[in-house]
């Protein structure tokens, strides 16, 4: 009985007994959530484009907050490393339209997805050469972020809302909104589908191939480099980052492959549901279950939906 | 020429270039020092410091002394990311060259290679980590770890908490929360936590954080938050430690109740949370800045002239000095084994000798240009591998790291028995576990 009081009555009652527990665990894992959707959405939209899984998403959220920090600590002020680090991810994605993709038009999607750990292991070893494996510090204040925290007094105890923690979101749902206005209301939008669902298809009536995949990639590395600077900031920049990218993959089985609404909303069901189990049914287990957890959610929810909440249907003839 | 004898050209001529190095390394005029680094991977920022100092100070005996003994040591790094399958791939690879001891820098690297170590005849040096029950020379005789091992540490920490609460009766009813990362480092410490909390009343809450949590921990400081340990101690590497940091002090918790061990306290761990993380203690056991003749002689032989990969502003750091107090022990060894032997060139068995006969007074540190740079290590002998000796704790002032206390002891009443017992689980699990062969020397 008492593990049954444990698992279904206590962490109710824990709940009401000190809500602002509750709602502070809620907001962590609603950043936690959107920053999860950011990367997310970096695999996503490639994923569109080419039916390619981008193994490199992660590397390129250490790479573009790497370059970003690196140029700032050679002494180039905030803005101006900012638009730099945007040009390099440019370049980034034009290079690796003219030297990987373009030479593997209408190869099977697994010779893309194993170029795509070509891409990985090159910007690791560049990375290090050009910047070291030493951690750095995101300058956050030099692009006008305050560091601190709201603390609200709120439902008999105190909600701590992190400064960086609300840009964070802020920038992070402006990017998502504009992203899927872009992707779906556009002439590039409706060019991306076609390309994913065929490239050949899409060449034949005069899409051309390599801007899209020029533009989705940039994209990504516009997600990424977002992505890198509020994770650095959460922590320190580093390789350590390119981990993080793992967090992306509970999101998008939940969220399916393809969706950019399926991102966000997989992003915030991981987000809370790991933070909520964690806080409330984590010490029944020993805690450290917001390591596996999210793919347990995951796996539930392709039970029924086996091609996410927002991925398209598949139908195939037998 | 054809594009293809040039390919073939090359081939060869990487071939025969890899055969020079090869049978450099294997020579007989040197002695070979594998060092297992890592400079790159989640786990850099702990490795690169480390592997700074380590690779500094014995490339400054070959620049100052001409090496040790007139024999030049040869230094070779072996890259293993802190990845257990790399650090098997790197003893493999360096076991036929005749190496005089292993540093695998990583629990998790040492519990692999344990097994191997008297098969191939290389002591490992898993200094302040790995295995404490290695400590046990007679089940252990090819394993050290000097100067005291994880149980010791926790010890320590228990016992400066309990100092500061006024007594170690005094933490009947307190809370101490344990953040550690949730791998065979981490979880090393727990049995004697428990034993402990048993022992004086207290209550331990844990708050493991796996590896790709690293750089959140939001779950991990909100629980902190519920639960308002009185106490928080940390068994963090890598970027855990820096993320702790900032999570700790940006949910309020008073950072001069949250205690790392030793390999929790680099610069690198503190800096990030600058004067937020004013007050966050660590262990140490190795000495702080670069006042020390030897050090000095680091930046004129090494850094000065461009042999060193480290930062200027980030040389004689925490855990650069810790790389180099570690390789201050491979450097004792082997002039240990050099005595015991009459050999210049000695091997892993001689070294295994060295390092059980390792005795480094107050004197001898001075000696070496270390005056005051770390506690005695004089507890070292054959039915000892670890020598408990004791460390300090040093607190982060916003800037830097000062240390605050003398040296603390550990409580060897406690931990000597889980050890042995610890040890003997161990070897009754290992079927077939070889029984101790090797001669004990007298200490030099």
């Amino acid at each position: 009985m008492d593990i049954l009081y444990s698992i279904f009555i206590d962490p109710f009652v824990q709940m009401a007994q000190a809500p602002d527990l509750f709602v502070q665990t809620l907001w962590d894992g609603l950043v936690g959530g959107m920053l999860y959707a950011l990367i997310a959405l970096g695999f996503v939209l490639i994923f569109k484009a080419s039916g390619v899984f981008n193994f490199a998403q992660g590397i390129m959220v250490v790479f573009a907050a790497l370059t970003l920090v690196g140029l700032h600590d050679a002494g180039v002020p905030a803005f101006l490393a900012l638009l730099i680090t945007i040009a390099v991810m440019f370049a980034l994605a034009f290079t690796v339209e003219r030297v990987v993709l373009r030479p593997l038009v209408n190869q099977p999607d697994i010779i893309l997805f194993m170029a795509t750990f070509g891409i990985t292991y090159f910007l690791i070893g560049f990375g290090e050469y050009v910047f070291g494996g030493d951690p750095k510090v995101m300058p956050v204040e030099d692009f006008g972020l305050e560091k601190g925290a709201y603390n609200i007094k709120m439902l008999g105890g105190l909600v701590s809302l992190q400064k960086l923690d609300i840009v964070a979101v802020i920038v992070a749902s402006a990017m998502v909104a504009g992203l899927g206005v872009f992707f779906s209301k556009t002439r590039i939008g409706r060019a991306l589908r076609a390309v994913a669902d065929s490239h050949s298809a899409a060449l034949s009536v005069g899409i051309s191939l390599e801007q899209i995949w020029v533009i989705v990639w940039f994209a990504a590395g516009l997600v990424a480099l977002v992505t890198g600077i509020f994770w650095g900031a959460r922590s320190d920049v580093s390789f350590a980052l390119e981990v993080i990218a793992l967090k992306a993959l509970p999101v998008l089985i939940l969220g399916g492959f393809t969706s950019i609404p399926g991102a966000i909303a997989g992003g915030l069901i991981i987000g809370v549901g790991e933070k909520l189990a964690e806080f409330y049914w984590g010490p029944l287990v020993g805690g450290g279950t917001d390591a596996w957890f999210a793919y347990v959610i995951a796996l539930v929810f392709l039970l029924f939906r086996p091609q996410g909440l927002f991925g398209e249907k598949i139908i195939e003839r037998i | 020429m054809k594009v293809r004898q040039v390919i073939m050209g090359v081939a060869c001529a990487g071939l025969v270039a890899t055969a020079i190095y090869a049978s450099k390394a294997q020579a007989a005029d040197d002695i070979y020092v594998p060092l297992f680094t890592y400079r790159t991977g989640p786990y850099a920022n702990s490795g690169i410091p480390i592997a700074n100092g380590m690779h500094d100070y014995l490339t400054m005996l070959n620049e100052r002394d001409g090496g040790i003994g007139g024999v030049k040591l040869n230094v070779e790094e072996c890259e293993t990311g802190y990845d257990t399958k790399k650090g098997v791939e790197c003893w493999e690879s360096v076991k036929s060259k005749n190496p005089t001891v292993v540093n695998p820098f990583s629990t998790g690297i040492t519990l692999q290679l344990i097994p191997k170590a008297s098969v191939d005849k290389i002591p490992i040096l898993s200094m302040a980590y790995g295995l404490s029950a290695a400590a046990v020379g007679k089940d252990f005789p090819w394993v050290f770890n000097p100067p005291a091992t994880y149980w010791d540490g926790l010890s320590m920490i228990i016992k400066y908490i309990g100092e500061k609460e006024g007594g170690l009766a005094k933490l009947k009813g307190k809370t101490i929360g344990y953040i550690f990362l949730d791998a065979g480092y981490g979880r090393e410490p727990i049995p004697l936590l428990e034993q402990l909390a048993k022992d004086y009343g207290f209550n331990v809450k844990l708050y493991p954080v796996a590896g790709k949590e690293m750089q959140d921990q939001s779950s991990q400081w909100l629980s902190v938050r519920r639960d308002r340990p009185n106490w928080m101690v940390m068994w963090g590497w890598g970027a855990m430690n820096p993320t702790a940091v900032k999570r700790a002090s940006e949910n309020g918790y008073p950072m001069d109740h949250f205690i790392g061990v030793w390999w929790s306290g680099s610069d690198d761990d503190a800096r990030g949370g600058g004067k937020a993380a004013k007050g966050y203690l660590a262990l140490n056991f190795s000495g702080l800045g670069s006042n020390y003749p030897a050090i000095q002689d680091i930046k004129k032989y090494v850094v000065d002239k461009g042999k060193s990969q480290v930062e200027k502003d980030k040389f004689a750091d925490t855990f650069y000095n810790r790389g180099v107090y570690n390789t201050v022990l491979v450097a004792e060894a082997i002039r240990n084994a050099q005595k015991l032997t009459g050999k210049k060139v000695v091997v892993g068995e001689d070294v295994r000798r060295g390092l059980e006969t390792l005795h480094i007074t107050e004197a001898r540190w001075k000696e070496l240009g270390f005056p005051g740079f770390a506690g005695p290590l004089t507890g070292i002998s054959c039915a000892d591998h670890s020598g408990h000796q004791g460390a300090y704790m040093q607190q982060w002032d916003g800037d830097k790291w000062v240390k605050v206390s003398n040296l603390i002891e550990p409580m060897k009443d406690k931990v000597e028995p889980l050890l042995q017992d610890a040890a003997k689980e161990y070897v009754d699990k290992a079927t077939g576990w070889p029984k101790r062969t090797e001669a004990c020397d007298k200490a030099m």
